[in-house]
């Protein structure tokens, strides 16, 4: 059976210069360390510790495949991966597992909500975000050939959805719509299908693009987008720095604009329990998006600094 | 009310032996780090009994002591300990991963009795040092405990809050830890080698002693000499076992983070009572 794993491993057997890294969180590569040997290096719970020997290793030719949770990878050893592999440009591949809302009932510690925002924010360093498991396969061999930092918003949710072939810098665009273009990545993907369906029956044209590629980004998919009558972002990250800051940023670089609805976190870490809950409480199922697009009224949907509504 | 009088270890066994059934009602439904957990029932339960200044009365009380939970995977751990001292109410326990309750995988405010958020390790002995340095400009007598996991002290961050409490003399914090041999997956001496840990603690300055975990007057006779040396950090090592209580999933890496069926709930529960074999087939493990 082809998973993350098996991908890896095949990956891996048929270049030596790959070794495979972690910090103590095997979940994703529980059966390396039989078949990879002395290429499967764990350095222990010492995320800055790793990172920086990944450089090591990348400067010696290896491409070492990086594996923590998201929240840890991204953030505790950010100084590390922005100084060792992002000023160096050395082919470093962060995978982040439990991403968004995936790290459902773990609590704020372990959300990994800001880290398209700072992963994006690295000069060399690319942005990946699969939809589900297949998204994520068809798009690993081109991350882990291309020669620079790469960070993976890792989600291996089975779907039955078939995804189209991965190049980087390209969205995948699932449909074209006039009236309304979800455009979205990772988990919310299966929730943007689900509200794309209601929104359909209630005779709206709906677009549904799965961005994939953060950085690089397509703008051209983005551009297409900003024709329909509304653009919605829809990411489980905060509203800083995520989709809705690259969709802005590149209308303002093309001197375009459009009516744009964010939906993602805003100024606030979500509600920790097991993830349909999570999802309803915090209004991301498919059915409360589709109601929040039938809803979309004025400006007054773009985003407001809310102070005091903290989880913790 | 000084705690340290009410030394009675036939209490604290039944007071643990309760923890251990919340634990284990904890781990259905969504699951919780049981294996992680059961290694820190006795110490736990002994310091809020027999040492801390800290009851269901004076958490307002800025003269009480301070527990921080840095391993956040005992955490259900100390949701029944807060819930035996009357500090969490009982009823609330069933509400664990709960949307409209905060009581989930690791530690945070909203839980009365909880000092501070974790599940990142190696972040609280530096808020520790914190509130210790603090009581040290105020002229208190509190004392503060900062629990660790033993795969916690991979993290660099224990060790130059070690160096800090060293330089700033705070000998009202005690470093606990928790030291059941395990990562999250693998025996740390196979993978990043710890010992001689008492060895390296007292080379960065600490007063360490090294007792049984599992052992209450071990943990009374360490406890009661407090401050162990004037001017130094103490460093408790409690050596426990991981699953500590249940033997079918004791001292096992693959029993970290369960989530069992509700009949297998109920075989561990009569297995706690030592009475029973627990038969758990694989399928309900959840390794994370």
């Amino acid at each position: 059976m082809m998973n993350y794993e098996a991908l890896l491993t095949e990956t891996a057997w048929a270049d030596d210069r790959f070794v495979v890294m972690t910090a103590e969180n095997r979940a994703l590569v529980r059966n390396m360390p039989a078949t990879l040997g002395n290429r499967f290096i764990d350095t222990g719970i010492t995320e800055q510790t790793m990172i920086g020997a990944a450089a090591g290793l990348a400067l010696r030719g290896r491409t070492p495949v990086i594996h923590a949770l998201a929240a840890f990878l991204t953030m505790r050893a950010y100084e590390f991966v922005r100084t060792d592999l992002g000023i160096a440009n050395l082919p470093g591949k962060l995978s982040g597992f439990i991403p968004g809302f995936l790290s459902d009932a773990n609590g704020p510690t372990h959300q990994a909500i800001e880290d398209v925002a700072i992963m994006r924010g690295i000069p060399n360093m690319t942005v990946f975000a699969p939809a589900d498991e297949d998204d994520l396969l068809k798009m690993m061999p081109a991350i882990w050939a291309s020669p620079n930092p790469a960070y993976t918003r890792i989600n291996t949710r089975k779907t039955n959805y078939v995804h189209a072939p991965f190049e980087l810098g390209k969205a995948e665009v699932v449909s074209n719509g006039k009236d309304v273009t979800i455009l979205t990545y990772g988990l919310m993907f299966e929730q943007a299908m689900i509200a794309a369906e209601i929104l359909e029956a209630e005779g709206l044209l709906v677009g549904v693009v799965n961005m994939r590629s953060l950085k690089p980004v397509d703008e051209n998919a983005i551009l297409n987008a900003a024709a329909s009558d509304l653009v919605v972002t829809l990411e489980d990250h905060f509203v800083t720095g995520g989709l809705y800051s690259i969709v802005a940023e590149t209308l303002l670089k093309h001197r375009t604009t459009a009516n744009v609805l964010p939906i993602a976190l805003n100024e606030k870490w979500f509600r920790p329990a097991l993830l349909p809950d999570v999802l309803q409480y915090e209004g991301f199922t498919g059915k409360q998006i589709a109601e929040r697009i039938l809803g979309y009224q004025t400006a007054g949907d773009q985003p407001l600094i809310l102070a005091n509504e903290f989880a913790e | 009310m000084d705690s340290t009088q009410n030394y009675n270890p036939e209490q604290l066994t039944a007071t643990a032996f309760k923890v251990r059934e919340h634990i284990i009602r904890m781990s259905t439904d969504g699951g919780c780090f049981i294996g992680a957990s059961l290694s820190a029932v006795d110490l736990i339960v002994y310091l809020y009994n027999n040492f801390l200044n800290i009851t269901a009365d004076n958490l307002d009380d800025e003269n009480r002591d301070y527990l921080f939970l840095s391993k956040g995977h005992d955490v259900p751990a100390l949701y029944g300990t807060l819930a035996e001292l009357g500090i969490l109410e009982t009823e609330r326990l069933q509400n664990h991963l709960s949307i409209n309750d905060h009581i989930y995988w690791h530690p945070n405010t909203k839980i009365p009795g909880i000092e501070f958020h974790s599940g990142s390790l190696g972040h609280l002995p530096s808020v520790a040092i914190g509130v210790a340095m603090d009581i040290k400009l105020r002229g208190g007598n509190n004392k503060v405990i900062c629990i660790l996991g033993d795969g916690e002290l991979n993290e660099g961050t224990c060790w130059e809050a070690m160096l800090v409490a060293n330089a700033y003399k705070l000998d009202n914090l005690i470093f606990v830890v928790d030291r059941n041999q395990f990562q999250a997956n693998i025996r740390t001496e196979e993978l990043i080698p710890l010992e001689p840990l008492a060895d390296k603690f007292a080379a960065f300055g600490a007063a360490v002693k090294r007792i049984d975990g599992h052992n209450f007057d071990a943990l009374h006779e360490a406890f009661s000499a407090y401050p162990f040396h004037p001017g130094k950090p103490n460093v408790v090592i409690a050596d426990t076992m991981r699953g500590k209580g249940l033997p079918s999933i004791q001292e096992r890496a693959d029993r970290w983070f369960c989530n069992f069926s509700g009949d297998e709930i109920d075989q561990l529960l009569l297995e706690l009572h030592g009475n029973h074999t627990t038969q758990l087939t694989s399928e309900t493990l959840i390794v994370r």
